[in-house]
């Protein structure tokens, strides 16, 4: 990709972190940088859409350390489950072989799998040797009638955001407005009932937790043409360029997706979340605000008004549960402020949200929910992240995978929200398990166990301290005394 | 000996290969108070991180030196420098490990040359060793480029006899075993044991079972690795009376150490089946001039019991393995020794131990290669690691999982396989499997002259019941 595309796509007008002086992007610092690469940014957005086969250009690290590991759902196809490669050799790198595996890669991929489209990623190998993946790709397709499209994000080129980009713009610019819409099936649409048609921009379908929606969006009336990626299917991705309206679901990385579609086509869109009660009925409400059809206005609020009582009923035993527990929140972005208001709707308290990712607008936002004096971790290394917990009595520390096994390394309760995590938490009804996930780690009677030293340490220690302390605080003490002498011996 | 047939498609498709790189990093896991750092870009550290992390279950210590787009074109030294400046300021660590990736060996980074420009940058880190090593992921697989940097370790930081004056069996009751990467941390738990067992002492390297055990240490927090062999050990490997060396992928490591410090040493492709168990206590109790205790003969006796009771099922099985080469190669030769057979072989790289393979062709290859030998060969069970879950289901067979990484179940890690008590625990698992196939069930067959009970008979023996 060439430098000027690149500062062109890091100069995203849409995206907040441009107000300031530095660019849009922060340098990784060597030695002390967590997280992905462009070229895993632009796999994770787009390797939901299920009936394309996602090849990867480069030698093995790219694809076979990471395939298969996402917890994106298919309701059909499950050829993006496939791990491809061309797995490039140092002989390929040495000889300029690897245009020509390509190629050929294509071919056998179309041949053996009859998928609707191939896409290409690009990465560090080939983009350094000088690889034209673009011009292959070209010709691919002109000789055997699949599209390909070719995604050029090389890891070094960035960030993970950055990828994700890339591989949207790749979207609007090559694949949006392939195809018109299928007709809307007869019989559906009534004089008082008239389809519109949505895209969801940003839903990955973790866990399958789009289909919490979806029911929701049949009832009133929403076709949802094309969500990115989650569940998606090429030919879903082609007509994005009729929607009504569209929806930028909790990740800022596809915003660049939102922006064009409006510049392009006038697709008005908006920012929304699927985490919690306040925030789906927001959602809804958004959607029938701008297509403005007085109609879906009424038959949202019924829905809401129905679906809103019957979550309140279902969360009222969990909320006891969870009422007054801490969480202390770390994770980027616009999940930030979407899950807060999931936490509050269950009752509990937010004492700690990381804003590592989020913009401004999003910090504004959590202010809104927490109050002020929110408390906002924007370097958050996991030393002082467990101190914190200790320092605030947090119940439980909510987070990204990648912190996870850290987390409980400390003896701390923990709950996933990334893309790893194997339960859905959207919508009305995800809510639920939301609460369930959450009581089964604080209130595991592991917990007790796991802090507490062998017989053996505590009984020395309770001879050496019991005299001293009164005997209401004695044991917890104890315990820590315990603990710091095991330390230091 | 088997037929090795090279790749010959262009696209693969289910990779079962995983990175020299992501080898690297585990031999340097396998060290007290480490941390690798990547040289590449920020997503071959990311990737190699939620591999380990999710076969161990653990924190992982990996960093990067997150190349960019401009250092990726104008050269990458000084990001290394800054690297290794982060880490010994931060964390003082017993040793980094340096490997690179292929981003960096294509744009012909020198990283020899980038560790002495640090050294001469800053003095005052000169007590931290670094150890670079040459793993670009587009040569050689996960048993390679840990094999390589096991070498590298050795050739960096163990001194030579004449340096050091270290003397083969000064430490009369030490043994140094060199562990290939087939080995899980399970595995050399219980090779430690079998060694303690004839009153010598074991010194594993790299030892992945006291760093990535599962264990709940009383620090709350690590950024380093929390166990592992402790590197000022390596003074002492020249002392040892001899060395095991376990995998035909640790040749080259053993070839330095004995160039370096003249310790006998003892070669095994792997420690599964009857016989190679048999070699390995032999040698240890020749070593320790001591019998085989009690407790490792009775353990011997369960196995032949268990190849007794197995044999009825394990008999003429057939067997489709995709692994590494030594972890290939172990596998089909435990399986012949009970009457099965491995009709279907692939291999992610080729290595000269492939020759030694129990079966007539190894394919050096992936997972849908296994796919396609599986079908045309027959075969009833796959052994291989957790991305074969998805061949198993499309073929309908059953699945033992075995190798990197294991994701889709806890503990995968732990499991022996190696010893009289591994094998026959693998024994009882294969065996189970097939039996789960009902072999041998003959469907019934409904004779048109068999006296079939009319509706009233069925009525009457039921009021008799």
């Amino acid at each position: 990709m060439k430098s000027k595309d690149l500062s062109a796509l890091l100069d995203e007008p849409a995206c907040a972190h441009n107000t300031k002086s530095k660019s849009g992007c922060a340098k990784p610092k060597p030695g002390a940088t967590a997280g992905g690469c462009a070229f895993d940014g632009a796999q994770i957005a787009m390797l939901p859409i299920g009936d394309v086969a996602h090849i990867v250009h480069g030698s093995i690290a790219c694809a076979g350390n990471s395939w298969d590991n996402r917890g994106t759902r298919s309701s059909g196809p499950k050829l993006f489950k496939i791990g491809m490669t061309t797995d490039l050799t140092e002989q390929d790198i040495i000889m300029g072989r690897g245009e020509k595996r390509l190629f050929h890669s294509i071919k056998q991929a179309i041949d053996g799998y009859q998928p609707a489209a191939v896409f290409v990623y690009n990465t560090c190998v080939p983009a350094l040797t000088g690889d034209d993946v673009e011009a292959v790709c070209q010709a691919a397709e002109q000789r055997w009638g699949t599209p390909v499209i070719s995604i050029d994000a090389a890891g070094f080129y960035g960030a993970k955001n950055l990828g994700s980009r890339i591989s949207g713009e790749t979207m609007v610019k090559r694949v949006c407005g392939g195809r018109e819409p299928d007709p809307i099936p007869e019989g559906i649409e009534r004089p008082d009932f008239k389809i519109h048609d949505i895209c969801l921009i940003g839903e990955y379908n973790i866990a399958g937790e789009l289909w919490h929606i979806l029911p929701l969006f049949d009832e009133l009336g929403l076709r949802v043409l094309c969500t990115l990626s989650g569940d998606a299917r090429f030919r879903e991705v082609q007509t994005m360029h009729r929607s009504e309206v569209n929806m930028m679901v909790c990740s800022r990385a596809l915003v660049n997706v939102a922006r064009r579609l409006q510049e392009t086509y006038g697709t008005p869109w908006f920012e929304g979340s699927f985490y919690g009660v306040r925030d789906v009925s927001q959602a809804l409400r958004d959607f029938a605000r701008i297509i403005d059809d007085p109609d879906l206005t009424a038959r949202t609020e019924a829905v809401i008004a129905r679906e809103e009582a019957r979550a309140e009923a279902a969360l009222a035993p969990w909320r006891e549960r969870l009422q007054g527990r801490k969480v202390l929140l770390y994770t980027g972005g616009v999940k930030s402020w979407s899950v807060i208001s999931a936490l509050q709707d269950l009752g509990m308290t937010v004492v700690a949200s990381g804003t590592r990712k989020s913009t401004e607008e999003d910090k504004a936002r959590i202010r809104e929910l927490m109050g002020e004096d929110a408390v906002m971790i924007e370097e958050g290394n996991p030393r002082t992240l467990i101190d914190m917990v200790h320092d605030q009595g947090v119940d439980i520390l909510i987070a990204g995978g990648r912190n996870l096994y850290t987390a409980l390394k400390a003896r701390l309760p923990f709950l996933d929200i990334n893309q790893e995590r194997e339960f859905g938490y959207a919508g009305y009804t995800g809510m639920e398990e939301l609460a369930r996930q959450l009581c089964l780690t604080i209130e595991s009677p592991i917990w007790e166990v796991v802090r507490r030293p062998p017989p053996w340490a505590r009984s020395a220690a309770t001879t050496q301290s019991s005299s001293a302390q009164p005997p209401a605080v004695a044991t917890s003490i104890d315990s820590e005394s315990a603990t710091l002498e095991v330390r230091h011996a | 000996m088997p037929e090795i047939i090279k790749r010959s498609k262009a696209l693969c498709v289910s990779p079962l290969k995983a990175s020299s790189t992501v080898g690297a990093a585990l031999a340097f896991l396998g060290f007290n108070r480490a941390i690798p750092m990547m040289h590449g870009s920020q997503g071959c550290t990311a990737f190699g991180k939620i591999f380990f992390v999710r076969h161990f279950r653990e924190p992982i210590p990996l960093q990067t030196t997150a190349i960019d787009h401009v250092s990726a074109v104008m050269g990458s030294q000084e990001l290394v420098v800054e690297g290794l400046r982060t880490l010994c300021e931060k964390h003082r660590p017993d040793l980094i490990g340096l490997p690179t990736t292929g981003l960096v060996e294509t744009q012909g980074a020198d990283i020899r040359q980038a560790v002495r420009a640090f050294r001469e940058a800053h003095p005052e880190f000169a007590a931290i060793p670094v150890v670079p090593v040459s793993t670009p992921d587009f040569s050689g697989a996960m048993e390679s480029g840990y094999a390589a940097t096991v070498k590298a370790i050795i050739e960096e930081l163990v001194p030579s006899a004449d340096e050091a004056g270290t003397q083969p069996g000064r430490r009369r009751r030490q043994i140094n075993v060199l562990a290939g990467s087939h080995l899980t941390p399970g595995d050399l738990e219980h090779l430690k044991e079998l060694i303690e067992g004839f009153g010598l002492r074991p010194l594993v390297l790299p030892d992945l079972s006291d760093s990535l055990d599962g264990h709940l240490p009383e620090a709350d927090y690590s950024p380093l690795t929390i166990g592992g062999t402790l590197v000022d050990e390596l003074n002492t490997l020249g002392d040892a009376l001899a060395t095991l060396v376990i995998g035909d992928s640790m040749h080259g490591p053993a070839d330095v150490l004995k160039a370096k410090t003249a310790v006998p040493d003892h070669r095994f492709t792997h420690l599964m089946g009857i016989e190679a168990v048999d070699r390995l206590i032999l040698t240890l109790s020749e070593l320790a001039a001591a019998p085989v205790p009690p407790r490792i003969e009775r353990q011997r006796q369960q196995l032949q019991d268990a190849m007794l009771d197995c044999h009825f099922m394990l008999g003429m099985s057939r067997l489709a393995i995709a692994a590494e080469p030594d972890l290939l190669v172990g596998l089909t030769e435990m399986l012949a020794g009970f009457g099965a057979e491995t009709v279907a072989a692939v291999s992610p790289s080729n290595a000269p131990v492939l020759q030694h393979a129990q079966c007539e062709q190894v394919k050096i290859g992936d997972l849908e290669d296994l796919e396609l030998a599986v079908r045309a060969n027959r075969a009833e069970l796959i052994i291989t690691n957790s991305h074969g879950v998805h061949t198993a289901e499309r073929l309908g067979l059953p699945l033992l999982r075995a190798g990197f990484p294991q994701y889709d179940r806890v503990g995968g890690y732990t499991r022996t396989w190696i010893g009289y008590s591994g094998t026959r625990a693998t024994l009882f698992d294969l065996a189970n499997l097939i039996l789960s196939l009902e072999k041998g069930e003959i469907h019934p067959y409904r004779s048109t002259l068999k006296q079939w009970p009319t509706e009233d008979t069925q009525a009457s023996v039921k009021h008799a019941a």
